[in-house]
């Protein structure tokens, strides 16, 4: 399981810092619902596209890989507008959330986490108010991406160990032969995480952080 | 009623001679005792610490940078207390946990690499150079961008102990570093360890792992059992053993 999609190249749009890229992106999202037109969404398409394999450098895999996690969506939107609305629609709606969702993926692939990570923060700034800290937000957020492949591998495991003694995790059983152990797991790797926190002085963290990326990028 | 502020704590002076004092440890979880009047001072570069499963051995090291604080007694780093003055004797003495996995907190090689010394607010040109630097050293320079749940067992080892060690310590703490390796991965951290010039403390059951230590200390029951050179505290240790 792969969430960070990061690829590392030299280009102008990896320069571009993240909160750039964003709104960038939001920007295409209101052009493509607020002109709402086969050739702005197409055109719009091939954009993303010159933009994220010309400019950027991303693999033609990883946005291929984007994309297909969508095609059932996709074909799915296909065929009900197709044969409830007509054709054109179909094409339209289709074409607008390909281009966001490759649009997405290229920003996913030319920006650091920890850049994502800063934008977060600097958006949660106002709610110091309210006693919030930013820099813990951050962290959430960038520990929930490092952590979600963990817990993906850590079920995966229960899941064998059960098959390797004649289990099966199928059904209601099956979800509480794994979920338990899981739970239990999580616990004790919650437990020991705080505690690398600690260990590396997460209590540490200065009043006011600069950008984190470790390149100083 | 007026209440008074209370008098600042004075500014605690380190000693770095001192080294590791423990004076009359007890730990307890609830009402179950770990640790048992424990008094120790520990200042010799490599030392080790062996023991059965719940012998209190992984206790004793979590206290020697304040992630457990004992129930009774004092532990001094370099004439730190660790109930006092948690924060400086942390960034004094790294921690280095048996599961990289639990230790490792953000996606990438770099980024998490990092995270120490964004705690310390080391300036981002400086971190970069260091971060840069450490994971040069621990062959993983060509991994930086590369998510961390990719890495192998043994990557995620050098990482855990590069994240600790960029933040340059005095004296660094592993805790059973190479139980879950395999034993080319597990040679790669001994040697690791054995080049460091801090102080190291290690707790293991991988007994080859203490040749050429300085001291190693059985616990068992909560006490410190036996506490002589490597060779004769680890006949100690297979004699205590056997006699189970």
């Amino acid at each position: 399981m792969t969430l960070a999609l990061y690829v590392p190249r030299r280009s102008p749009v990896h320069r571009v810092p993240a909160g750039g890229k964003l709104l960038a992106l939001a920007a295409l999202a209101v052009l493509l619902f607020a002109v709402p037109t086969v050739p702005v969404a197409g055109g719009a398409l091939v954009g993303v596209l010159t933009v994220g394999l010309l400019a950027a450098r991303v693999p033609v895999a990883t946005l291929a890989r984007q994309a297909r996690t969508v095609r059932w969506w996709l074909a799915g939107l296909f065929v009900f507008h197709a044969l409830f609305t007509d054709v054109p629609t179909a094409a339209l709606t289709v074409l607008r959330l390909l281009a966001l969702v490759l649009a997405a993926a290229v920003v996913t692939a030319t920006t650091r986490v920890t850049e994502m990570v800063a934008v977060i923060e600097r958006l949660c700034a106002p709610l110091r108010v309210l006693g919030v800290r930013p820099a813990r937000i951050g962290l959430v957020v960038s520990m929930a991406l490092r952590f979600i492949p963990v817990l993906a591998e850590r079920a995966e495991r229960i899941r064998e160990a059960q098959a390797a003694r004649g289990g099966s995790a199928r059904g209601i059983r099956g979800i509480r032969t794994t979920v338990t152990p899981l739970l239990v797991q999580l616990l004790q790797m919650a437990h020991t995480v705080s505690e690398a926190l600690d260990a590396r002085g997460a209590d540490d963290v200065p009043p006011a952080r600069g950008h984190r990326s470790p390149a100083g990028a | 009623m007026r209440f008074r502020r209370p008098e600042p704590r004075p500014e605690a002076v380190a000693d770095p001679t001192r080294g590791f004092e423990l004076r009359g440890v007890s730990h307890r979880y609830g009402d179950r005792p770990v640790l048992a009047d424990v008094d120790l001072h520990l200042t010799e570069a490599r030392i080790g610490v062996v023991g059965a499963n719940g012998s209190g051995k992984s206790t004793l090291a979590r206290l020697l940078n304040g992630l457990v604080v004992p129930t009774a007694g004092q532990v001094l780093v370099d004439g730190l207390d660790t109930r006092t003055a948690v924060r400086e004797v942390r960034r004094r003495v790294g921690f280095v946990f048996q599961d990289p996995d639990a230790q490792i907190v953000h996606p990438t090689v770099a980024e998490d690499a990092a995270y120490g010394l964004e705690n310390q607010g080391v300036p981002a040109a400086e971190r970069a150079e260091r971060v840069a630097e450490v994971l040069a050293r621990y062959g993983l320079a060509g991994h930086a961008d590369h998510p961390a749940h990719l890495l192998s067992g043994g990557q995620k080892q050098l990482l855990a102990i590069a994240g600790v060690l960029v933040m340059r310590p005095a004296r660094v703490v592993f805790d059973e570093p190479t139980t879950l390796l395999d034993l080319v991965n597990a040679r790669r951290v001994a040697r690791v360890i054995d080049g460091l010039e801090q102080q190291v403390v290690v707790v293991t059951h991988q007994l080859d792992l203490l040749d050429g230590f300085d001291r190693v200390l059985v616990v068992d029951g909560g006490r410190v059992v036996e506490d002589a050179a490597p060779r004769p505290a680890i006949a100690a240790y297979r004699a205590l053993m056997e006699r189970r």
